[in-house]
């Protein structure tokens, strides 16, 4: 079993990236479990058409302890299995020490069987405190896969993020397999993400073209594979799942400096 | 045997160099020919430091608001820190309502996990509500502890839609555990939200007696201020408030009425005593119920202030009338305190009040220090323009208070407040440091490691400080009092006091448990080790 976590900024793309991946590798024949680690619980909706899901946490609040398997896990798009962390309301209490509380609760639940291929994290925004950090410490997640666009702060983001990696390599084993383009369109995105990825000591894993068809899935509350399988774009998704699946370059990542990254960013962005 | 600068630096040079560089201000031989000695304090510890200090939910909860009696005192919090502030430092309370004294409750939020990720708001609102239901209390407090400031549950609003609601005084204090450098931020929150919410609630316009006065900083441990009480009432004072021992919020609400505000413990309470000054023009006189000495000056000066010769009669007739009761009792004690050393290492004030009881018994402190206190209670207020505030500080809001255009009433005339401030301690504090003798040695925020260090030079006969340091001196075969919470006696205040502190600390000294005590060092080797044959060609280093 492969225990995967995606990171990324805010809007990035994140919970689409991963359930159109995820789509694809259960078109495959691939079971998949994925774990929603945001208290807005939207990272399975289009796997489970819909936001048709009680959150862990909201069930742990109504019902007491006492809960099984399947009041919190649903059966998604090509039998993935969907489980969404949630959360509290803006503003109140603490959503990290949530995603501790709920994935202790899956695993005392046994929802990690051994015939599982694989575990998606879907996680919030940034590393914003020790919650989380959580599929990444204690040797949950192995392998992440940063999701980003080539605009600055994204790519801001992303090295932020191998800082938590790197910190967390060292006592949890966890390593970067790879930065995910989503692409915004930017000049010379390619080329700069790619130069991006390496720089860390990593790949560019590959590179999403943006392509309307997605909006248009998720006004369907789809995914593309889904929605439209012989739709470009689904090759996409197809190959992304394909390069993440064979993939075997796993590396403790080399955070760069803000000067370097700004450097970075001037050799790649300006076009003359 | 006395600590010079040689043996001072041979304890400090154990230190790496920058926590050496750190302890070296918070230690001062006394020395009066330098005139005034600097000493740092009310910093951070240095981490890895076995310290004595408490957090600032201590020193709010469990100081200054915990013995309030006819207040239910609520902890928003898991169970843990309630548990351990439950009534742990026996300041007693008796109410003429038995119905109306709850400090034998534990009352707390008990938050589980779902309380942190959801947030408590919601439970201690319920708790408010339960709490006014079963125990009817004039008032409510709620403390937080550390989970609650880093959730951000917003226990003000919850006190004020609650007071709201129940019509009766609901207070809420921010004093989560991590706030400040000890247990004295948490005394600062406690008197900014009494001095706020509390202090002045009452409609009294005038004082109920002829000589009303507060007493400050004195929070019953051992039945002390009943039995200070006592001898004011004797002398013909009214006590209106006592802040907090054996306090309620009942007299509390009225205290803006008193002419004269006593001040015992000038740590934790100055602030509310300053406040009131500025607020309703009542100024503190600095008193100290210990000792003998002390308390006949602090008696003589409460009298001076009123200035009423019925008053000064009556006072000296009732020193008298105590004295001889005591002198007697005390002889046989004196006998065998002579000629004795000791420590004395307590919270903020206590350092500097027993000092002048153990030298009435005949006893040298030859090293005191206070645990949380800041500079100006070593080196007196005149210090206080100069005490530069940090982040810590700072973290802790100042309240400001302006006078209140309706209660504010100068009690005595201004050029007499003037003449009295020459002779008495009115609004002043001059600290420790100028009452130590030359060669005794000032110590803030004492660690386990200087204690065995300080008493290995210095032999103290009598160790005082707390629980957490009173088993160290034990076991190096020093008697050990705990100065405070009294171990399980009391009271020590004033006449009476001073003959159950003889008897206690005798009963130490005459113990025969040190001589059949044997330390390890006395009879077994230090070290252990065998000698092993070199191969060759090996050298055989270490």
């Amino acid at each position: 079993m492969r225990q995967i976590a995606i990171y990324g900024k805010g809007g990035i793309g994140k919970s689409t990236t991963t359930q159109n991946t995820v789509a694809a590798l259960a078109e495959a024949g691939k079971k998949v479990l994925v774990v929603g680690c945001d208290p807005k619980a939207d990272s399975t909706r289009l796997l489970l058409h819909g936001l048709n899901q009680k959150t862990v946490l909201d069930t742990l609040r109504d019902e007491g302890e006492d809960i099984d398997l399947e009041d919190i896990m649903r059966l998604g798009f090509g039998n993935t299995r969907c489980v969404e962390s949630g959360g509290p309301e803006p503003g109140v209490g603490c959503a990290g020490r949530g995603i501790i509380t709920s994935i202790s609760m899956l695993e005392s639940l046994g929802a990690y069987t051994d015939d599982l291929d694989y575990v998606f994290y879907d996680v919030l925004g940034d590393v914003v405190c020790g919650g989380f950090a959580m599929p990444i410490r204690e040797g949950k997640a192995r392998e992440i896969y940063i999701v980003a666009s080539g605009e600055m702060m994204a790519m801001y983001a992303a090295n932020n993020i191998c800082k938590g990696i790197k910190k967390f390599a060292d006592t949890g084993g966890v390593r970067l397999g790879g930065i995910i383009c989503n692409s915004r369109k930017v000049d010379n995105e390619y080329e700069l993400l790619k130069a991006f990825a390496e720089e860390l000591g990593s790949q560019l894993i590959h590179f999403v073209p943006r392509d309307n068809i997605v909006q248009r899935a998720e006004i369907n509350k789809k995914t593309v594979i889904d929605y439209d399988p012989r739709a470009k774009q689904a090759d996409e998704y197809r190959t992304l799942a394909k390069n993440i699946d064979e993939n075997q370059m796993f590396v403790i990542p080399k955070p760069m400096s803000q000067d370097r990254l700004e450097e970075l960013m001037m050799s790649y962005g300006i076009l003359d | 045997m006395a600590v010079n600068e040689k043996a001072l630096e041979e304890i400090l040079n154990k230190y790496p160099a920058k926590v050496k560089r750190n302890r070296k201000k918070h230690i001062v031989i006394r020395d009066a020919s330098q005139g005034h000695q600097e000493i740092e304090a009310n910093t951070r510890t240095v981490p890895g430091i076995i310290t004595n200090r408490g957090c600032a939910f201590a020193g709010c909860k469990g100081v200054v608001l915990g013995p309030l009696k006819d207040v239910v005192h609520i902890v928003h919090g898991p169970i843990g820190c309630a548990y351990y502030s439950w009534l742990t430092r026996r300041n007693k309370a008796k109410s003429e309502d038995p119905k109306k004294n709850f400090l034998t409750y534990c009352v707390s939020t008990d938050m589980q996990e779902k309380d942190i990720v959801f947030g408590g708001e919601k439970k201690l609102a319920r708790m408010i509500d339960e709490v006014v239901e079963i125990f009817k209390p004039n008032a409510i407090t709620i403390s937080a502890t550390c989970p609650v400031g880093l959730i951000g549950d917003d226990i003000q609003a919850v006190a004020r839609a609650a007071r709201e609601k129940h019509g009766i005084n609901i207070t809420a204090y921010n004093c989560e555990g991590y706030k400040g450098v000890s247990q004295s931020a948490g005394h600062h929150i406690a008197n900014n939200g009494l001095m706020e919410h509390v202090i002045g609630e009452g409609d009294w316009e005038e004082p109920p007696g002829k000589y009303t006065i507060n007493i400050l900083g004195e929070y019953n441990i051992g039945g002390d201020s009943w039995e200070l009480e006592r001898i004011l009432k004797d002398i013909g004072y009214h006590v209106q408030a006592v802040m907090t021992g054996n306090g309620s919020y009942e007299d509390l609400k009225n205290a803006h009425v008193a002419q004269l505000n006593l001040v015992q413990c000038h740590r934790s309470i100055n602030y509310i005593a300053s406040m009131l000054e500025t607020k309703y023009g009542t100024p503190w006189l600095k008193v100290n119920f210990i000792g003998i000495r002390s308390t006949i000056e602090s008696l003589r000066n409460m009298a001076l202030y009123f200035g009423d010769p019925e008053l000064i009669k009556r006072t000296e007739e009732v020193i008298a009338r105590e004295l001889a009761v005591i002198e007697p009792q005390l002889e046989p004690y004196r006998k065998i305190c002579a000629g004795k050393t000791a420590f004395c290492f307590v919270g903020g004030s206590r350092g500097h009040h027993y000092q002048g009881l153990y030298e009435e018994l005949g006893i040298k402190t030859v090293l005191a220090g206070y645990e949380f206190a800041h500079r100006d209670d070593y080196e007196g207020r005149d210090v206080l323009p100069y005490i530069k505030p940090d982040a810590d500080s700072k973290n802790i809001p100042d309240l400001h208070v302006t006078p209140d255009e309706r209660r504010y009433r100068l009690k005595i005339p201004k050029e007499k407040m003037e003449e009295l401030k020459e002779k008495l301690p009115l609004c002043h504090y001059k600290g420790m440091i100028p009452d130590m003798k030359d060669g005794s040695v000032i110590v803030d925020d004492l660690n386990h490691y200087e204690t065995e260090e300080f008493i290995k030079v210095l032999k103290p006969d009598i160790f005082s400080s707390g629980i957490k340091d009173k088993y160290i001196p034990y076991k190096m075969g020093i008697p050990s009092k705990q100065l405070h919470n009294y171990d399980y006696s009391g009271p020590y205040y004033c006449f009476r006091g001073a003959v159950n502190f003889a008897r206690d600390i005798c009963m130490s000294f005459t113990s025969p448990t040190w001589n059949f005590a044997v330390p390890p060092w006395k009879d077994r080797p230090l070290l252990e080790g065998t000698i092993a044959e070199c191969a060759a060609g090996e050298t055989c280093a270490g």
